[in-house]
């Protein structure tokens, strides 16, 4: 910070910055119904939709579906993270069984989550434990990878401070690679979250009698468009919330690594 | 010496060492050999890329494929160990620890209170006590540089080795490390072995000084300092010194 400025001043400029481009999106989307220029059923206005999200809100549906997503993806990310953190420490410590594991991975990788949803639909059914699969399907590569790259860079010259003072293979892999993996896994994770949540709704889209992505599906075929609107938005807001959230907690893991 | 006239120092006897690939060879370390008496100090002046550092890695046994032998108080050493401490040039600070968790990642097989005991000890000897819970960003150069030796030191090991300590530290901070040390020397009495490219630093240290050439990378000379310590940088002596060392760097020029 530069200057004698006062903080707080320095504090109202910048969010004024953050949300000025939104707010004069609105601001011309509005505009573009007023002068008649939109079909409402195309392109209904800023406050129809914020009259969808009210009525939503009040009468609970949005919570309810809301809710039954984020339920969804807790379970398949925690999955995801539990299995991707474990499995890619074991490869990037371990060369062979990287090796054994390479072309399996290499091959798995590249298939889209959705593209599993017909499989799974006919192994689990519509219920919940295929879509919980997909979203695992797609939170698990991204961790993965990203576990084995943060272990694989781990600085040379601490693995030779660990030789000199002969730490011991537990201590060396606790106090020296985890911790130096750590901002490449906290990556991983927050990739691996935003993959999770992309997955969901395309799950639900496809397949599904609840959860924010069958929300959209049944307002679309309803012809409420507004209701839609009210649907993406609030895909949009609870990804960029989950991100805060896991971005908070990577602060405070790795506040050892100097930001610039 | 004990009677079992067994040398409690460092030798190193005809170490040579040779990187290969598969279209030429280069030797890096040609029929090296030294000795260090126990609780003295020994200091690797040289260019760089006379090999210097290089050796200083052979006795921590960072470099494994070599011929010739490095032993101490008898022992041949294969490979690294605590007997050893090693400060690297730059600190090597693990940045996800605290001073004291730096410190006491050196350690093994401790009780947690011996472990913390023993840490807070060789804190308060580079004089960094108060600065025990802070991580290593927010220390200057020359502070992060005595937490690495405190780190070295922890250990009791038999030698201590020091490749360039100061090397990127300001002029001034570097006189002060070196003053520092000398102290912490005179206090615990390990063997060291310093590897530096400042020469005053060798003769301000060094109960000998080894001159490394580049050409055969190889021991071009090694006189003993017998100054009385602390040393007067702008003594006669010392200058003399000094110019004798100088002049072995422009032979081969």
């Amino acid at each position: 910070m530069k200057g004698r400025r006062s903080p707080v001043f320095a504090k109202i400029s910048s969010l004024v910055l953050y949300v000025f481009l939104p707010f004069a999106l609105l601001a011309l989307w509005q505009g573009l119904f007023a002068l008649g220029v939109v079909r409402p059923l195309l392109l209904p206005p800023p406050t129809r939709i914020a009259a969808a999200f009210a009525e939503l809100l009040g009468n609970g549906d949005l919570l309810r579906h809301l809710g039954i997503s984020m339920l969804r993806v807790c379970e398949g990310f925690l999955a995801a993270a539990a299995l991707g953190i474990g499995l890619g420490i074991a490869l990037g410590l371990s060369r062979t069984l990287e090796k054994s594991l390479d072309l399996v991975i290499q091959l798995m990788k590249p298939i889209p989550p959705i593209a599993w949803v017909p499989l799974t639909i006919l192994w689990f059914g519509i219920g919940e434990e295929s879509k919980v699969f997909i979203i695992f399907l797609g939170a698990f590569f991204p961790i993965l990878m990203n576990t084995i790259d943060g272990i694989r860079q781990t600085d040379v010259r601490f693995v030779e401070v660990a030789r000199v003072f002969e730490t011991s293979r537990w201590r060396f892999v606790s106090r020296v690679v985890l911790p130096g993996a750590l901002p490449s896994i906290m990556t991983g994770l927050r990739f691996g979250m935003m993959v999770a949540w992309m997955c969901v709704v395309a799950a639900e889209l496809v397949a599904a009698s609840s959860g924010i992505g069958f929300l959209i599906m049944d307002a679309r075929q309803m012809m409420q468009t507004d209701q839609v609107f009210v649907g993406m938005i609030t895909i949009g807001a609870t990804g960029k919330l989950l991100d805060v959230v896991l971005r908070k907690i990577e602060r405070r893991l790795i506040a050892w690594k100097v930001e610039f | 010496m004990s009677s079992r006239n067994v040398f409690a120092g460092l030798t190193v006897d005809g170490v040579s060492k040779t990187f290969r690939n598969a279209k030429k060879s280069v030797h890096v370390l040609r029929d090296v050999s030294l000795k260090v008496e126990a609780g003295s100090i020994a200091c690797i002046v040289g260019k760089s890329g006379c090999g210097k550092s290089t050796l200083l890695r052979v006795i921590a046994g960072l470099e494994t494929d070599y011929d010739g032998t490095v032993t101490l108080s008898g022992s041949v050493l294969r490979g690294p160990g605590r007997d050893r401490g090693v400060v690297f040039q730059e600190p090597r600070l693990l940045p996800w620890l605290s001073v004291e968790g730096n410190i006491a990642f050196a350690l093994q097989g401790l009780t947690p209170f011996e472990k913390r005991r023993r840490v807070l000890r060789y804190l308060k000897k580079v004089g960094l006590t108060k600065s025990a819970r802070s991580y290593p960003h927010q220390l200057s150069g020359g502070m992060a540089q005595r937490v690495a030796i405190a780190r070295g030191l922890v250990n009791q090991p038999k030698v201590l080795l020091l490749d360039e300590p100061f090397g990127a530290l300001d002029a001034l901070t570097r006189i002060q490390m070196q003053q520092e040390t000398l102290r912490l020397w005179e206090a615990l009495r390990p063997t060291m072995v310093m590897v530096t490219h400042d020469i005053d630093e060798a003769i301000f240290l060094g109960d000998q000084v080894i001159v490394m050439s580049a050409g055969p990378k190889t021991i071009r000379k090694k006189l003993s300092v017998t100054l009385p310590r602390p040393r007067d940088r702008n003594s006669p002596e010392f200058a003399a010194l000094r110019r004798e060392i100088l002049a072995e760097f422009f032979v081969d020029a």
